[in-house]
């Protein structure tokens, strides 16, 4: 388990320089390496559908937030109250910190998960479905109301992400970009 | 000839595109209908299907993928994923209950196995795929415009 | 144990970009820190000792499955979370066609 340790502290320094650094495309770009570590540690921790999805999820954000970021690099500037304001921030994540890894003694061991549902999905999966992958037949029969959700959000975020934009089309009378 | 040259961007990046983009579509088709037997599924094979399609609008620039592909067509398409997975759970009632497994189960480790299962993989793959590429064409169009305005 | 505190730390960073930054594209960026941080949090707790992908063979018998719900439940989340991703960035890119800044304090002063 000594590589997912080194891929964790990688994401951990990764993320560290994207918020940091000043340069605007630097930090989309940090980002991306950081989702890409993430696969990686998702196929090592033995869930290869879960880390084809991020892969190419991955790619998507990357373009969609590069496109957001090209040609706008604005210098970034830090007046006021910088010293309160991090106080502040940082007494705060200290406090949450603080709460969580208490809160974390009560999980069962890394390693050791107590499988109290899936163990029925496993031991009936192929049985009930006919399907070999147990996340497919789990996502789609046993839970199926989760993807139903998920589609209906899904759905919701295109509609905002259209009606966000199409202001902006209906404002320049001239340009029919229907 | 040199007026479409002018659009997207080089040679290069046109002719790789012109071959890679068939067989990334290709792979995507292959991951969204074996979801039932390896890693995969219509999530991921949704996405690496619209990919293909941004890969072709950012390589030939929006004109050419836009006659490939129509905003009605991705419309259409996005709806049909979503009437064709509801319509499935509807047709559970047949058998008893919402989003019943009511085909036949088949043969495991065949491709055509597991009932309604790949049937959805189908529905939720165009329903991803439709919508990230919507997402992609619009956020791309609107903000060509406003950029020659300002 | 240990790796559930790196976890946790991870979102600490996200959670600090949020509460800390006032660059909208960098505010993005942090929610985006959190959102790998949880997903991560969640396949940890479905790892287990010696345990194999949750997908049966025709050949071998397995029986030291991780747990699949989980994973399933992450599958979705990733899909969502790239789709409010996109809202966030269309937002954006409103707020920056409107006031030419993604500095957030210089939005509210130029409102009132």
């Amino acid at each position: 388990m000594i590589e997912l340790y080194i891929l964790l502290i990688f994401m951990i320094v990764g993320a560290i320089i994207a918020i940091e650094v000043k340069d605007l495309l630097s930090s989309v770009v940090t980002v991306g390496a950081v989702g890409i570590a993430l696969s990686m540690a998702f196929l090592i921790l033995k869930a290869p559908d879960v880390a084809i999805t991020q892969l190419v999820v991955e790619i998507l954000c990357l373009i969609i937030l590069i496109r957001a970021t090209l040609k706008k690099d604005l210098p970034f500037i830090s007046t006021g109250r910088w010293f309160l304001n991090t106080l502040i921030t940082v007494g705060f994540i200290a406090m949450f910190l603080f709460v969580a890894a208490k809160a974390l003694k009560d999980l069962p061991d890394f390693g050791y998960p107590i499988m109290k549902v899936a163990k029925i999905y496993i031991a009936n999966g192929l049985a009930q479905t006919g399907a070999a992958n147990v996340v497919s037949s789990v996502m789609l029969d046993f839970r199926a109301y989760d993807t139903l959700g998920e589609a209906t959000v899904l759905f919701t975020a295109v509609i905002g992400v259209l009606a966000v934009v199409r202001k902006i089309g209906r404002k320049n009378q001239e340009g029919q970009d229907d | 000839m040199i007026r479409e040259q002018d659009k997207g961007m080089s040679v290069i990046v046109k002719t790789v595109t012109r071959f890679t983009m068939g067989l990334i579509l290709l792979y995507g088709i292959y991951i969204l209908s074996h979801g039932h037997l390896s890693p995969g599924g219509g999530f991921a094979g949704g996405v690496i299907v619209a990919l293909s399609f941004v890969l072709l609008m950012l390589a030939y620039g929006k004109e050419t993928a836009l006659k490939k592909f129509p905003k009605g067509v991705v419309s259409f398409f996005e709806n049909a994923g979503a009437i064709m997975f509801l319509s499935i759970a509807l047709l559970g009632f047949t058998g008893g209950y919402f989003f019943l497994n009511f085909l036949d189960k088949g043969e495991p480790y065949k491709l055509f196995s597991a009932g309604i299962i790949p049937l959805c993989n189908i529905a939720i793959s165009l329903k991803v795929g439709a919508g990230l590429f919507a997402i992609f064409v619009a956020l791309v169009l609107v903000k060509l415009e406003s950029e020659k305005k300002v | 144990m240990t790796i559930y505190f790196l976890c946790l730390v991870l979102f600490c960073v996200g959670l600090y970009c949020v509460l800390r930054k006032r660059n909208i594209i960098k505010i993005i960026v942090g929610i985006i820190i959190c959102e790998y941080a949880v997903n991560l949090f969640f396949i940890l707790a479905a790892y287990r000792v010696g345990g194999r992908a949750p997908i049966f063979s025709a050949q071998t018998d397995i029986s030291n499955m991780v747990d699949p719900l989980p994973a399933a439940l992450v599958l979705t989340a990733i899909v969502i979370g790239l789709a409010t991703t996109a809202l966030l960035v269309a937002i954006a890119m409103r707020i920056y066609e409107k006031y030419g800044t993604f500095d957030i304090t210089k939005i509210s002063e130029l409102r009132g």
